[in-house]
């Protein structure tokens, strides 16, 4: 990449998760770091509901490539959501490790961000404070305000900067959740259920746009889903959950240019696959 | 044809007409004449002072009325306030003319329990200076209690909320002694403070000081997770969770409990200065029922009423402009 165009996409905000050092690490690029974005290794994990463990995830094993889009897919409340707090760093592991571009995950840091099935925006922040956040809190916002300009513009809600969460419709709420984690240049994206609670053309819309987001933008995505074709539609690579305590039980690549079409018969047989190994029959 | 034509026109010719007067606002200004007339027309049974002053007030106010009646469709949105308040206007001008006749004219409800509404105007006149004295005297006691006491209550309530260990300790404390009225402690407040100012302080410090403290600890606690997770990721530290999540999100339940200890502050103003004040608005109702001076007690109340109204006023409108953010108000 020349010069110029390097310096124009930094000022957008945008192209400079490769260049620039992590906000608490300055350990020098090595084979780790370039190859793997995240790995996790051996890590089982356990809650404590009252008094007895309850296991909810065992010894998963799993390396996601830097711009890799990865889709978790699993039943309900099989503990893939676990998986992506403790790769937020909200939750340490029972046992096993996390490692970010091989350094240990020990806490939650503005390069792995989580967005929920809820956009849990803060209602009492504007659009553009809620996008302001994470710059805000690292001190950043003085000079850098430009962009959350060009976070919102991304996410094409810039007319609705000065709007409050509750005058948001579901979808737009969710595209500022978004909004609120690619502006602080995340390496990690780690996606909840996005899309759980829309309706399937705000869906369908959604799926979309991350899409082109993730084309354009180059950070590494974690989708947790328990929708067969979102993952499909969406990730390079599809990690299939057993029931909890979660086990991986397969895994298939697709590697099928974007933008994919649902109808496209190599998805339908493969999603046919998936559905067999998540036990659900199909005539 | 034409005939129908015709007495379509007149009726909106006649309904044109009744929509430039604003009825309520006439038969309004014939009630405060009424009770101009009844007040300066009929002798008082006993010398209540400033009877012309309240027939001129009341006639001056019908005199408004009805120019009022005929202009206030030019008035554009304040004229439609005074409209809205048509009838209201009508009663308290029956509700004047009742109550002169009753007590000064008739003497039907006797001196000194009840007192004509000329009586509480003349209070105002002859005690002017002193009334103001003890305005400012209950304001000051008011505002250094209350603003002391919000403050602490809302930081405590913050490290009640926030910290485990505060919480473990303080909580049941601030659970025993909050259901105490804060009247309890006169007493002690007495014994334990240098002068009656500063214990009255306190008093009134403690009053509005526990509710907000409660409210504040209780929303800080129960303010979603979620809020600090997404936080957390994003680079905040503990201060920043505190000043720009916790607080923020804890404002409404901290809004009741300042809505609550505004009323308790107001109720325990009054005792204290009863109980050995020089001044103030409380001493001051003390003092003239000493002397049976009741309608200075009543002026007193109609003092107290508008200040109190005023306060919770300003309070909700700062809580409208912060708490903007809602969909709907609490409260």
């Amino acid at each position: 990449m020349n010069a110029p165009l390097k310096s124009l996409l930094s000022f957008a905000g945008l192209g400079r998760k490769r260049q620039e050092p992590r906000s608490s690490r300055t350990v020098p690029a090595d084979n780790a770091r370039r190859n793997i974005a995240l790995d996790i290794k051996n890590v089982s994990h356990h809650f404590d509901i009252a008094g007895s463990p309850l296991a909810v995830l065992d010894n998963v094993t799993i390396s996601v490539k830097p711009g890799e889009f990865v889709a978790l897919l699993g039943p309900s409340g099989c503990g893939k959501s676990t998986l992506l707090r403790l790769a937020a760093g909200l939750d340490t592991p029972s046992r096993g490790s996390l490692l970010e571009e091989g350094q240990p995950i020990d806490g939650p840091d503005p390069s792995r961000l989580l967005v929920f099935q809820d956009p849990t925006l803060f209602p009492w922040r504007t659009v553009w404070r809620n996008v302001a956040t994470g710059l805000e809190a690292r001190g950043l916002l003085d000079t850098e305000s430009a962009r959350v300009d060009n976070a919102l513009k991304l996410v094409k809600l810039d007319k609705f900067a000065d709007a409050y969460p509750h005058q948001l419709s579901g979808g737009m709420a969710q595209r500022v959740a978004i909004a609120r984690a690619l502006v602080n240049d995340p390496h990690l994206l780690l996606l909840d259920e996005p899309f759980g609670k829309l309706d399937s053309l705000t869906r369908m819309t959604l799926q979309a746009e991350l899409t082109k987001l993730w084309q354009e933008v180059g950070f590494t995505a974690i989708l947790v889903t328990h929708d067969v074709e979102e993952a499909l539609l969406l990730a390079n690579r599809v990690i299939v959950f057993s029931d909890r305590p979660a086990r991986i039980v397969a895994e298939f690549e697709v590697d099928k240019p974007y933008p994919r079409h649902r109808d496209d018969t190599d998805l339908v047989h493969l999603r046919q696959t998936i559905l067999g190994q998540l036990g659900i029959a199909n005539d | 044809m034409t005939d129908i034509v015709q007495t379509l026109d007149e009726q909106a010719d006649t309904s044109a007409a009744t929509r430039l007067v604003w009825k309520h606002g006439l038969i309004a200004a014939v009630t405060w004449a009424a009770a101009s007339i009844v007040t300066i027309a009929l002798p008082d049974t006993i010398k209540w002072g400033s009877v012309g002053l309240f027939s001129g007030l009341t006639g001056a106010g019908a005199a408004i009325l009805l120019v009022l009646a005929f202009t206030v469709h030019t008035l554009g949105k304040t004229g439609k306030t005074i409209e809205h308040y048509g009838p209201w206007l009508i009663a308290v001008g029956v509700w004047f003319a009742l109550w002169e006749f009753t007590t000064a004219k008739t003497g039907w409800l006797p001196k000194p329990f009840f007192s004509p509404p000329h009586g509480l105007l003349n209070v105002y006149v002859v005690e002017f200076d002193r009334l103001i004295v003890c305005i400012g005297y209950s304001l000051r006691l008011w505002g250094l209690g209350f603003f002391s006491g919000v403050t602490v209550g809302f930081l405590l309530g913050i490290a009640l909320g926030w910290s485990r260990s505060f919480n473990y300790w303080g909580m049941p404390i601030l659970k025993l002694i909050g259901p105490v009225p804060a009247s309890a402690w006169i007493p002690a407040t007495f014994y334990f403070f240098p002068t009656t100012f500063d214990a009255s302080i306190f008093l009134v410090a403690l009053s509005c000081g526990i509710p907000v403290a409660i409210l504040t600890a209780s929303g800080v606690s129960s303010v979603n997770k979620a809020y600090y997770d997404v936080a957390r990721t994003l680079g905040a530290d503990e201060r920043f969770q505190i000043l720009k999540v916790a607080i923020p999100a804890s404002l409404p339940h901290v809004f009741v409990g300042l809505f609550m200890g505004l009323y308790y502050s107001f109720a325990i103003l009054v005792v204290a200065e009863m109980l050995g004040a020089k001044f103030g608005l409380g001493w001051y109702i003390q003092f003239q029922t000493a002397y049976s001076g009741y309608a200075n007690v009543y002026a007193t109340i109609v003092i107290m009423a508008v200040l109190c109204s005023g306060i919770v006023k300003l309070l909700f409108v700062a809580r409208d402009r912060l708490l903007s953010w809602q969909e709907k108000g609490l409260i």
